[in-house]
């Protein structure tokens, strides 16, 4: 069993403090992916896990042992760096059987077991390679088998696809949840990348100045995120959020135009309160270009300053009381910048926070 | 048509040039060697010889002397080989053992006063060699370890240590940290992290510093000449001196001796030549 848990881990540098107090639970085989904006305290994290960084404060466990003082070496871990950190003066086939030789394994063991990861990774023909000759994709996989030939209880990820193009970034990121259902391991990943995270984790923890804002599934994230910032940070294009003021059963949100609250959101708002709208560029689609026109709809007519056609569907920009606005446009049709266009929003489908803490009233 | 000509013409002159000016730079450099190497292959009175004589006559008088006896123009060659090649050794592996301590501390921990200790670790480079001689002199006669090998090792040492702990330094920093991290992650304690990653990474700038370290010990006089008595500890260097009597040199028997000097130094930079040009090129490495 490797399921890891944080409890309340801080850590300072000097005065500064980049984590604070941090409890996280990670389940045995889960994919965990820790994202945040630069700063955020993810790779720190991380780090503290990896046992590359000193905890300042609370514990760390992966099974049933406590880690903190553990050097990484004994904490049944590996770790898959943002710039690789292959072994310059090894082969490929040395580096991804260094982590045994270490452990002074038999060499017909460690032939079989670098094999074999070799394998895995699609890396039998690069054996005899050293890494200045191969590409920055393969070198990821090196780094990638390095990792999975020791069978460790724990992966850790730390922004492994950011030095790669957008082209190999996304056919990585399918071999790495391949990877994890071949290596059925408890698998931590680090990102800045939401599309990442969305895309790889089976629970994402979404962090922001060295405090978990989020931890819940992707779809939990995307749908009812807590406040404003996880809001506008998962998905993509990000949420639209307005400021609005109530007003009886409606939402002011310009001087002219006012949208009716849904009504399962009534009894959470107070006559006169400032909130922010929020709403995803799906739920505001141009009449008849939408996904339903069932529920309850606010109907908006808008002019549109700029189409971005993607082929299935088109991107549409627009302004509501000088924010720009995006919509979505399903089977789309060519649309001019000027044009004006009824939209309609979904309402039930709509967010509203709280204006001074950003904090969901209705997720 | 005319213009490539004429791009052709431009390109060729300025080759010319190139291996002029190169030409040019490397008789500098070479021609001392050189004029050493053929006079130690002359007779004296070739070598003094006003006007001078292009066409050397080749005789091996000066080296027959010099491995003679005593009387005969001698010096204890093999002794100072000897000397030279102790200290040298010596000194350069202990320089090397505390400057990669050093350079590595420096380039991967955060330690309070660490930018002082460097510059004061600099600063100790600008004090000239012969400035320490008297002082020098005077503790070690005080202590008694004038002329011995102990004494212009420890001098040596000191000499090279800031210059090897500055070129390591260097090195490792080049190195991204990551490294012996992974090398950590995979099993390894920092020190193992350190001798089976970070140091054969860095190998070749390790070398240069080695070599740059002995080729200030080999080639050292100034403090050599005032540290060393007898034929105990003195090394090629001062050995030349032996030469000189109060109102002769022995140009061509100097001129044997240094060609022996050299020989070794010349050995040594070729075996590791590949080592140098890659650290003196280093940043190459790349995860």
């Amino acid at each position: 069993m490797a399921n890891v848990t944080l409890d309340t881990v801080d850590k300072f540098y000097g005065k500064h403090q980049a984590v604070h107090g941090i409890s996280l639970d990670i389940a045995d085989q889960e994919f965990v992916v820790l994202v945040g904006p630069s700063g955020c305290g993810k790779s720190t994290t991380l780090r503290m896990i990896a046992g590359l960084e000193d905890i300042s404060g609370g514990t760390i466990s992966i099974g049933d042992r406590v880690v903190n003082d553990l050097p990484p070496r004994e904490r049944n871990i590996s770790m898959v760096f943002q710039n690789y950190a292959l072994y310059p003066h090894m082969t490929v086939g040395e580096n991804l059987g260094f982590s045994l030789k270490i452990a002074k394994m038999p060499d017909a063991e460690i032939a079989s077991a670098v094999n074999e990861a070799a394998q895995i990774l699609g890396l039998d023909e690069l054996i005899d390679r050293k890494p200045a000759e191969l590409s920055g994709g393969q070198r990821q996989r090196v780094a990638m088998g390095r990792a999975i030939v020791r069978h460790p209880e724990v992966f850790l990820f730390d922004e492994p696809l950011s030095n790669l193009d957008a082209k190999l970034r996304t056919q990585m990121r399918v071999e790495i949840k391949k990877l994890h259902k071949k290596v059925a391991s408890t698998i931590i990943y680090v990102t800045h990348d939401q599309v990442e995270a969305m895309t790889l984790a089976d629970r994402i923890v979404l962090m922001r100045d060295g405090h978990i804002v989020q931890v819940g599934t992707p779809l939990e994230l995307f749908n009812k995120p807590v406040d404003v910032f996880v809001a506008t940070f998962i998905g993509s294009p990000p949420m639209n959020i307005l400021d609005g003021v109530v007003r009886g059963d409606q939402i002011q949100l310009t001087d002219d135009l006012a949208i009716k609250i849904p009504s399962d959101a009534r009894g959470l708002v107070q006559d006169g309160q400032a909130i922010k709208f929020g709403f995803r560029a799906d739920n505001l689609t141009p009449k008849g270009h939408g996904v339903s026109d069932e529920g309850e709809i606010a109907t908006i007519d808008l002019e549109v300053s700029l189409a971005e056609p993607l082929g299935t569907e088109t991107l549409l920009f627009a302004e509501i009381g000088g924010v720009e606005v995006q919509a979505k446009m399903l089977n789309p049709r060519s649309v001019k910048p000027g044009e004006t266009l009824s939209f309609q929003l979904m309402l039930d489908k709509c967010h509203i926070f709280d204006a001074d803490t950003g904090a969901a009233i209705r997720g | 048509m005319d213009l490539t000509l004429s791009h052709r013409n431009r390109k060729r002159g300025l080759k010319a040039l190139h291996f002029t000016a190169l030409f040019l730079v490397m008789s500098v450099i070479c021609i001392p060697g050189l004029w050493i190497v053929l006079n130690s292959f002359r007779p004296t009175i070739e070598i003094m010889a006003k006007p001078p004589i292009w066409s050397p006559s080749f005789t091996l008088d000066h080296y027959r002397a010099m491995f003679g006896g005593a009387g005969e123009g001698g010096v204890p060659v093999f002794k100072y080989f000897r000397n030279s090649m102790i200290i040298s050794i010596t000194s350069t592996a202990i320089a090397m053992l505390i400057g990669m301590s050093g350079g590595y501390a420096f380039a991967r921990y955060r330690f309070k006063g660490k930018n002082g200790y460097f510059v004061g670790l600099m600063l100790f480079r600008a004090v000239p060699g012969v400035a320490l001689s008297l002082p020098l002199f005077i503790v070690f006669a005080r202590v008694g370890i004038i002329d011995t090998h102990f004494g212009l090792i420890l001098a040596y040492v000191a000499m090279n240590v800031p210059f090897t702990v500055w070129l390591t330094d260097g090195f490792f920093r080049q190195i991204p940290k990551e490294l012996h991290e992974a090398a950590e992650i995979d099993g390894c304690t920092r020190w193992q992290a350190f001798w089976r990653v970070e140091f054969p990474v860095a190998r070749s700038g390790v070398a240069s510093a080695a070599i740059f370290a002995f080729l200030t010990s080999w080639n050292e006089f100034a403090l050599a000449s005032q540290l060393t008595r007898s034929v105990n500890s003195k090394t090629m260097p001062v050995g030349l001196l032996d030469f000189t009597a109060e109102f002769t040199i022995n140009w061509g028997g100097m001129c044997a001796l240094a060609v022996l000097m050299i020989i070794p130094a010349l050995v040594l930079t070729f075996l590791v030549q590949k080592h140098l040009i890659a650290g003196l090129t280093f940043g190459g490495v790349k995860g």
